[in-house]
């Protein structure tokens, strides 16, 4: 990397100026403007704010529906962080066994994470869909009726498949290099070291995955809780009724459907202090765990 | 001292027979070995890279299959035996500790999986991290050790294992020159001291001949000779073995045999009477002598290296470069002189095979 010396301050000012702005409008300042409104009753049709101090916070967090969207929410992202890891890994497990050094194949595997996101979305609404959807048809034949939209628990299950199902991929590619990653020489000492190869997988294998399986953890919690607004909005089909909604979805809805700018804004800055003490945790009390080679 | 087939009586700790080895793509690695290896004998591989002595040695402990013939161990046929199950313990090249691990668990690892006591794994990691002088690093993580203690690691992981055979995959290739000949002399002298069979491949013919009771030297996958480091270095059993064994390597020509000589371009030097016609001649440079021009095989000083121990003069016989190793102080007796030597220094190989006349 070439290292260039400015005589003075502005020259570099101005070339970070471009992305500070960005950050400071897309970001920073609609954050502000929802920390503000948040102490605010708005009326949405360009009337008069009242001051109501922390009223809308009391309000979000006492009212059942909100509490009931952030247990579906802790239930929802701990699955997806599950499953999607879960089976991630063991996909990567499967194809590391085969895949050593076969370039090509790693490159048609990694295909799949090419698919945009809304398709996998669009594919998965279609899978569980009320006529044409063979997964409807799959679990018709153990008995479960899966109504999709219209019963909580179908809604709720169909939506935690989708979308952790969209995240399988991305866990994937990482797990799969993360294992390429590890010296052949390795294993094999584990090799003679342990005769059981499950054994020698949790404790030489998977340690030296940490790294990789933190990160991913992380990037997977954040898409749960944000990322997954996409795949909700398209299996509610813009119609939430009885069903399951994540804190993020409940957001734009009392805003945007409720028109209640204030209280919307109070949850979405709830949701804020509660993803940054989250990752705080996740640095402090497993990041200490973490054995980067 | 090992008899020369070195067989001591009993059950050998490895055999080796009709050993062959063919990878997926139809490549030959080894292509028929038979070899064996007795309690406590200390048996080198060595032969240039691509000979498939780490491929053999990866068959004795499970990490490759066995495509023809038999493996065993004390007796027992282990082709089909897991790597953990086959009593043997392995020193990788680039030790291949567990970085997520202290060193202390890297000592203990193997034990704890063979569900031995506590107390009994403990004292075996305590007497073998006091053995190897790595006492005071057993809570450290191998990522914050020298290569040198690395190394020592990756020999008391070996060690607490109290296996049947070690095996060593060219170890001290990671390591700069002077740990390298001080770990040599550690790993002999541990060797010695636990008396347990070892097989030790290297590329470095000075490991081989410094660490060996018996050196197998191997070319493209097949076995060139067997025998004590003298015995190879005394009576090579072909050119390849002649020309690998022993620094600097030995001088080969082309030379006409006429019963108790070799003549070269006129001059001649005595030889073992045992070969007529063109053959192939093969002499040491330390062997060598330099005398007055008609006195043996005409020869032209080029260069002269300065060793201190020794001078190096390089110059040719016939076609071929010669170089002869001369004591400190002496100079060759002149610009053209002779090279001769006594017929029992002087080696004759097949002109066609290279095999030893």
């Amino acid at each position: 990397m070439k290292k260039v010396q400015f005589s003075g301050i502005a020259p570099p000012l101005l070339l970070i100026a471009p992305q500070m702005a960005i950050v400071v409008i897309f970001f920073l300042w609609p954050a502000a403007e929802a920390v503000r409104t948040s102490f605010f009753i708005q009326d949405p049709f360009f009337g008069r704010a009242v001051f109501v101090g922390f009223d809308n916070y009391v309000n979000a967090v006492t009212r059942s529906d909100y509490l009931r969207s952030a247990a579906f929410t802790g239930v929802f992202v701990t699955a997806i962080c599950a499953i999607s890891l879960g089976f991630g890994l063991l996909f990567a497990v499967c194809a590391d066994e085969v895949l050593r050094g076969e370039g090509p194949y790693k490159t048609l595997l990694m295909w799949v994470y090419a698919i945009a996101p809304p398709v996998a979305g669009l594919i998965g609404v279609m899978l569980f869909d009320q006529h044409i959807g063979p997964l409807v048809d799959f679990f018709a034949f153990f008995g479960w009726e899966l109504q999709t939209g219209v019963d909580y628990w179908d809604t709720a299950f169909a939506m935690t498949v989708v979308a952790a199902w969209k995240q399988i991929p991305y866990n994937f590619i990482f797990f799969l290099s993360g294992l390429q990653g590890i010296p052949r020489s390795l294993r094999e000492a584990a090799a003679i070291d342990c005769r059981s190869p499950a054994r020698r997988f949790w404790t030489v294998v998977f340690p030296l995955l940490a790294p990789t399986s933190f990160f991913l953890l992380v990037i997977n919690i954040t898409y749960a809780f944000f990322e997954t607004f996409g795949v909700i909005d398209v299996m509610l089909k813009g119609e939430p009724g009885n069903n399951p909604v994540s804190l993020v979805y409940k957001v734009y809805l009392d805003g945007f459907r409720g028109q209640d700018l204030g209280g919307s804004s109070a949850q979405s800055v709830i949701l804020m202090v509660g993803v940054m003490l989250l990752t705080v945790v996740q640095f402090r009390f497993i990041e200490r765990r973490v054995h980067y080679a | 001292m090992t008899p020369a087939d070195g067989s001591r009586g009993g059950v050998p700790t490895l055999e080796i027979t009709g050993a062959v080895k063919r990878y997926a793509n139809g490549h030959l690695a080894v292509k028929g070995v038979d070899l064996h290896a007795d309690e406590g004998e200390f048996v080198v591989f060595v032969g240039p890279s691509g000979c498939g002595k780490s491929t053999l040695l990866r068959m004795i402990a499970g990490l490759e299959s066995v495509t023809e013939g038999e493996v065993r161990l004390k007796g027992r046929v282990v082709n089909d035996v897991e790597p953990a199950d086959r009593d043997i313990a392995m020193v990788f090249q680039n030790y291949a500790l567990y970085p997520h691990m202290s060193v202390y668990d890297n000592l203990a690892y193997g034990l704890r999986n063979r569900k031995i006591p506590k107390p009994e794994i403990d004292r075996r990691v305590r007497e073998a991290a006091e053995m190897l002088q790595i006492g005071e690093y057993l809570a450290r993580k191998p990522g914050a050790l020298s290569g040198g203690q690395r190394q020592r690691v990756a020999m008391g992981r070996c060690i607490v294992r109290d296996p049947a055979i070690f095996l060593f995959d060219e170890p001290l290739s990671n390591l700069d020159a002077k740990l390298r000949t001080q770990m040599r002399l550690e790993i002999r002298r541990l060797q010695r001291r636990l008396g347990v069979a070892a097989v030790y491949v290297t590329h470095d013919q000075v490991e081989a001949m410094t660490l060996a009771d018996r050196i197998v030297v191997l070319n493209g996958g097949r076995v060139e000779q067997i025998g004590a480091p003298v015995e190879v270095y005394n009576a090579p059993a072909s050119t390849f073995v002649a020309s690998f064994i022993g620094a600097p390597a030995m001088n080969l020509f082309p030379a006409e045999a006429e019963g108790g000589a070799i003549r070269v371009d006129g001059g001649s030097a005595p030889a073992p009477a045992r070969a007529r016609g063109a053959v192939t001649a093969g002499l040491r440079p330390e062997k060598a002598r330099l005398v007055p021009a008609g006195g043996g095989l005409p020869f032209t000083v080029e260069t002269v290296e300065e060793l201190g121990a020794t001078r190096l003069v390089h110059g040719h016989v016939g076609a071929a470069s010669f170089v002869v190793s001369l004591e400190a102080g002496v100079s060759p007796p002149g610009e053209t002189c002779a090279v001769t030597a006594d017929p029992a220094d002087v080696h004759l190989f097949d002109r066609g095979s290279g095999a030893r006349l």
